[in-house]
């Protein structure tokens, strides 16, 4: 990189990358509204769904202001293009069946609450004033996806296979969490943010706990699908996503209710 | 029109009803953290319930409607996310009028003491989430019927 990376920016980046990794989840579990297996299971993601989009509207909106060129949180929702997110190639992976919805969300769910918990304590207020509202809704969506996850996992013969293989799919996922870049580095150097690595025993405990209560078998490869939170090479899903989500502000630039 | 007292402004705040449980006020839901003349320009500091709760900008609506109409000119609507909204900040009124309207109102238990219909004690939670963010789904096992629960956070 030519450029030499400033704090503003990289403050900028960290925040597209909560916000993105809120809005495309958001987003992509929004799709089971009206087509949950269970009535209470359609509400229960429903809510979760417009928990991560709250969440999302702050963290894109502090993001938009971090930039200082008068972007406001639909701007950066709704008019940047794939190259431009910066969420986590899991979040964006399709719903599969309402097992491997709720593994993802699981997956997730343990990533976030932890890195929640490290941000209340962020030398940056704004952040923190945002991760403590955040980390009260997440406690909430890990209780749940745990739960599903050990209920489905140590359920049927049929409910247990299919867990497993959602489990199997999804796992390359998660070595992208942990990976830190230069955006990460000038946040732990500013006391804003941790570094990403350190938060991997604690996931480690916690979906080990898990997972064991659902008798699924932790797959041991450490391979990782990267690409996501830097935006150089996001899964061809992402295109798909923003087709669907963006395509009112795209087809009727700057429309309003 | 002279300055209207802090206590009369909660006053009429208390007569705001919750746009999604209108038996309780926004006093009552413990969202409004501030109310505070700066100069002549009257600010108000309000909390989301819920990050996503779709009623936060109807709310921000109803309390400059209301104040607009009790002829307060110079308004300022404050967001204030820490620290966040607890159940614990419900009124104990609020509390009572949740129950009488059906709705069993928070524990620090973490589940309803009562079912809100026929006051039978042998529930059963039937989904952590409801028909709105806050609210959680519960049944009563003596008279059979479901519930909503205000869930405690
Ligand atoms: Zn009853």
């Amino acid at each position: 990189m030519a450029d030499k990376l400033n704090k503003n920016d990289a403050l900028f980046q960290f925040l597209l990358r909560l916000g993105d990794n809120t809005l495309v989840l958001g987003h992509r579990v929004s799709e089971w509204c009206g087509h949950s297996p269970v009535l209470e299971e359609d509400i229960a993601l429903a809510n979760t769904a417009l928990d991560m989009i709250g969440q999302t509207q702050f963290w894109l909106g502090l993001a938009g202001e971090v930039e200082g060129k008068g972007r406001t949180a639909d701007n950066l929702a709704f008019l940047r293009d794939v190259w431009d997110f910066r969420n986590l190639l899991l979040v964006e992976q399709p719903n599969g069946d309402f097992g491997q919805t709720m593994m993802r969300q699981f997956l997730f769910d343990a990533w976030h609450s932890i890195m929640l918990g490290r941000l209340m304590k962020s030398s940056d207020q704004r952040i923190a004033d945002i991760a403590e509202k955040a980390s009260k809704e997440v406690a909430y969506h890990l209780e749940r996806s745990a739960d599903t996850v050990a209920g489905l996992g140590d359920g049927t013969e049929e409910s247990h296979a299919k867990m497993q293989t959602a489990l199997d799919l999804l796992w390359p996922y998660i070595g992208e969490m942990f990976v830190g870049d230069e955006v990460d580095a000038e946040m732990v150097k500013a006391g804003v943010a941790p570094d990403p690595a350190s938060l991997r025993d604690e996931y480690d405990a916690l979906v080990g706990r898990v997972l064991a209560d659902a008798t699924l078998t932790t797959p041991d490869s450490k391979f990782a699908h990267k690409g996501g939170k830097t935006g150089m090479r996001h899964s061809e899903h992402l295109g798909h996503i923003l087709t669907q989500m963006q395509w009112l502000q795209r087809a009727y630039p700057g429309a309003t209710w | 029109m002279s300055k209207p007292s802090l206590k009369q402004v909660w006053e009429w705040l208390d007569a705001v009803p919750d746009p999604e449980i209108p038996v309780i006020s926004l006093v009552d839901l413990g969202i409004i953290r501030d109310v505070d003349w700066q100069e002549d320009t009257l600010c108000v500091t309000v909390t989301p319930t819920y990050s996503g709760c779709p009623a936060t900008s109807i709310i921000n609506l109803d309390i400059e409607t209301a104040l607009r109409d009790h002829g307060v000119e110079k308004l300022e609507l404050k967001r204030q996310l820490s620290p966040a909204w607890t159940t614990d900040w419900l009124t104990d009124k609020g509390r009572e009028k949740l129950e009488k309207y059906g709705i069993a109102p928070p524990q620090p238990a973490g589940g309803p003491k009562r079912c809100p219909l026929c006051g039978g004690t042998d529930l059963e939670k039937i989904s952590q989430f409801g028909s709105t963010p806050c609210k959680a789904h519960w049944r009563c096992r003596a008279c059979a019927e479901p519930f909503d629960y205000f869930k405690c956070i």
